[in-house]
């Protein structure tokens, strides 16, 4: 069925159709919608879901964790300072293998406090173990929802999928939904392994590791991440068998002849493609790769499309405030490090705290990188694109 | 008690435990001073029962039948709260 | 009333060999809200003494489900727990009875779980949560908490030249959380076993949130030999340092009056972390406790007159 949905609106619908056991939230700018939309349906009772308005983002994910681990199937919706209040507890829920779901809208991290759009919320957690998608637009925030939940059932490791804050939650755009009963087809019951409301065989969970255990716990967690991109590949097969849409781990834009080519996350995606449809017609060989899964970090692949290109630019819609630039440029440095072939770099950070970024930008961004192709020189390793005074 | 420990593809994912573990786990060397249980004197009142924090004595059908001394820590609530016309428990100094 | 030989027909769900300090409150607590409950139970705690104590990996002293997520967040988790239950219960998947209790001590209750508890109340999660009060943040070394009596040394009040020990009244939970209007609220205490289980079994009845704050004695915080954990428990009692009361249908009623109210001196000389202030310069510490002590029973005596409604116009 084809509608018209912004992003949060897809989202919320996502949600509907996957009817979670439980969904426990707390408003935030730009999410609440998400929130607000599945509060209708529970009133409405369009959806069986048992909805906890929590009082605090952190008791909304400890809400999570709770009935995550009593088997059910949870999901909630956050941004910005929301995620960051539930930081501890988004280590504490991979820690302890429990699938749920984020529907994260990337917004600005205080201070200062900005409610508009760039990545440093979902960025400031990529260490917690979480599985972590950037959607380009509101067909894959509505895709990659419903993937989620099996990606993360199947990988016993908690997921959030991310949409830009405003750019994509709040604009409306033509998607194509699934038929309400395929989606519970799709997704089956969640397989409980364990459950605290098992009363005849009790377990306990999160129990204090002394310095004898807490070192396999972790390195059991982290082969658990290492080999979760298998998983994913496979739900993204499955998902694009039963309904038509195949999702690649990494999205590749004319890329086979590219000379120069730009690698972004989420909305910037979109944008960049437009940027190349131009710049093409002028007889310009460029590309993009849009980095779609960031955690697990598609390394093998990674490693494979960005040595296509002479010249890479990254763009970072964040910064790591280390001296090393942005996220995606100081991963991209280290997994090149023992590659024979490698790409010219060049790290843009842009659109920090909503600031837009137009297309003319991008493609000026692209002219940059022909001339650093053509003198075969990087001018600067790190600029910050679009600021005034630089 | 002391056993090989697991390596990490042998333990449970997600920090799972089986309940009631730690029976495994005898507290009993802790002790200084150890309970005796008379068994002539005692009423079977299971106040000692009910104060005693380690679940260290033995009922059956509702009568006490002495302290498990695997888990005893020798707080003597056991001796102290014990009626004090009856005295059933002494605490005296545990022998190594 | 209860009698402690059908208590000892129960199959014990909090077992021995945790590592609790010998004659630990907190343990006591919870070994005898555990053997109060008729039903399954279901147990979340949070952070601190009882939740370290009882679960060193790989034992754990809990025969029943358990989960320990993190400090402030046990009401929380445990009201994710029962919406699950709850969702499942509707849509037919599960049919058994069970009740759902949150532990956490006054640290991770009266400061930083403060307002996960409220949140917890005010949905109306049928959870019962308790409350082991030791007075100060035990597992972390002794510090003071908002429940720290008045004068009590800890490590982060210490009884110094200049200030005698914590010198701020007890923040009053259990008030707290009767402003929230639960279904069922208490103060009881381990030295009185008989009105702890009647308390425990009448909150797991209530349909809807429940509270109650149990007085564990700490005997390393609060410095007295092992043997006098119960003993202190019922001096706070005689003293009206913590009295036992009720709050259910909207009304109050103490449990447990004392026969003659004995001055809190005899509730301070027991315990070693109000020893300095016997040989303060003045005794304004102790008349001060004395004050609070007077103040918050006069004003139960008062709300707990038989038959008396508290509230509002209808």
């Amino acid at each position: 069925m084809i509608v018209a949905r912004t992003g949060n609106e897809a989202m919320a619908e996502a949600m509907r159709q996957i009817n979670p056991d439980v969904v426990a939230a707390y408003p935030i700018t730009p999410a609440t919608e998400v929130v607000q939309l599945f509060a209708s349906f529970v009133h409405d009772g369009v959806v069986t879901t048992e909805f906890v308005p929590a009082e605090s983002e952190h008791s909304a994910i400890s809400a999570c964790v709770g009935a995550a681990a009593a088997g059910a199937r949870v999901m909630t919706s956050t941004a910005s300072q929301g995620l960051a209040l539930m930081h501890e507890i988004l280590f504490i829920g991979a820690g302890l293998r429990l699938p749920m779901v984020i529907c994260l809208v990337n917004r600005a991290l205080s201070s200062p406090i900005n409610i508009h759009c760039d990545h440093s919320d979902s960025l400031a957690s990529r260490d917690s173990g979480w599985i972590q998608i950037f959607s380009e637009n509101t067909q894959e925030a509505y895709d990659s929802t419903i993937m989620a939940v099996k990606m993360s059932e199947e990988a016993l490791l908690p997921a959030m999928v991310t949409t830009d804050g405003f750019i994509i939650s709040h604009g409306m755009e033509r998607i194509e939904l699934v038929d309400d009963a395929e989606v519970p087809k799709f997704l089956g019951e969640r397989k409980v392994r364990y459950s605290l409301l098992n009363v005849e065989d009790p377990i306990t969970l999160g129990a204090l590791d002394l310095q004898d255990y807490y070192f396999e716990h972790k390195r059991s967690e982290i082969d658990a991440m290492n080999h979760t991109l298998p998983i994913i590949e496979k739900v993204q097969k499955e998902f694009g068998d039963r309904f038509g849409r195949y999702y690649p781990i990494i999205d590749e834009f004319m890329m086979d002849d590219a000379e120069v080519a730009v690698m972004a996350m989420g909305s910037t995606g979109g944008t960049t493609k437009v940027a190349i449809k131009r710049l093409r017609e002028k007889g310009k060989k460029v590309g993009l790769i849009r980095c779609r899964i960031y955690r697990p970090f598609p390394k093998e692949a990674m490693l494979k499309t960005i040595t296509k290109a002479k010249v890479l630019g990254i763009m970072d819609r964040a910064d790591t405030l280390s001296t090393l630039g942005g996220h995606l440029y100081s991963e991209c440095r280290s997994i090149l490090f023992e590659s024979n072939k490698r790409p010219l770099l060049k790290n843009y950070i842009y659109g920090l705290g909503g600031r837009d970024i137009s297309i003319e930008e991008i493609e000026a961004v692209f002219d940059d990188l022909l001339m650093i192709h053509k003198s075969n020189k990087v001018d600067k390793d790190i600029v910050y694109y679009g600021v005034r005074g630089e | 008690m002391k056993k090989e420990k697991k390596g990490w593809k042998e333990i449970p994912i997600g920090l799972v435990l089986e309940g009631g573990t730690s029976k495994k786990f005898e507290t009993g060397d802790w002790r200084s001073d150890k309970p005796i249980w008379d068994p002539k004197k005692c009423t079977h009142c299971l106040i000692c029962w009910i104060y005693c924090p380690d679940t260290a004595i033995i009922i059956k059908d509702g009568k006490v039948q002495g302290i498990d001394y695997r888990y005893c820590k020798g707080c003597g609530i056991c001796a102290e709260e014990c009626p004090p016309k009856i005295r059933a428990i002494t605490m005296v100094r545990e022998e190594k | 009333m209860v009698s402690l030989k059908e208590l000892a027909q129960q199959e014990e769900k909090f077992l021995g060999g945790h590592r609790g300090c010998a004659g630990c409150g907190a343990t006591i607590a919870a070994r005898m809200v555990l053997l109060a409950a008729k039903e399954p139970v279901v147990v979340g705690a949070a952070t601190g003494c009882l939740e370290v104590i009882s679960t060193i990996y790989p034992y754990t002293a809990w025969n029943i489900p358990y989960i320990h997520s993190a400090f402030e967040n046990v009401a929380a988790t445990m009201a994710g727990v029962e919406a699950a239950y709850k969702a499942f219960k509707k849509k037919g998947k599960i049919s058994k009875e069970m009740r759902f209790i949150a532990f956490g001590g006054d640290g991770g209750t009266y400061d930083i779980g403060l307002q996960a508890l409220s949140g917890m109340i005010e949905r109306w999660h049928r959870v019962l949560y308790v409350c082991y009060n030791n007075e100060a943040y035990m597992n972390t070394g002794i510090q003071r908490s908002s429940a720290t009596p008045y004068g009590a040394h800890t490590t982060t009040s210490p009884a110094g030249k200049k200030i005698p020990g914590k010198l701020q009244p007890r923040k009053n939970l259990t008030e707290i959380v009767i402003a929230h209007e639960p279904v069922y609220a208490a103060q009881s205490t381990i030295g009185y076993w008989n009105d702890l289980v009647t308390k425990v079994r009448k909150a797991l009845d209530a349909d809807g949130p429940s509270f109650i704050n149990i007085y564990s004695p700490c005997r390393l915080g609060w410095a007295y030999t092992p043997e006098k954990t119960i003993a202190v428990s019922r001096m706070a009692v005689e003293t009206c340092v913590w009295p036992l009361y009720e709050y259910e249908n909207r009304r109050y009623r103490i449990t447990l009056k004392p026969k003659e109210k004995k001055p809190v001196t005899e509730f301070m000389q027991m315990q070693g972390r109000f020893g300095h202030l016997f040989k303060w310069q003045n005794d304004i510490p102790i008349k001060e406790f004395q004050a609070e002590v007077d103040r918050i029973w006069e004003r139960l005596l008062k709300r707990s007159v038989e038959g008396s409604e508290i509230t509002e116009s209808k």
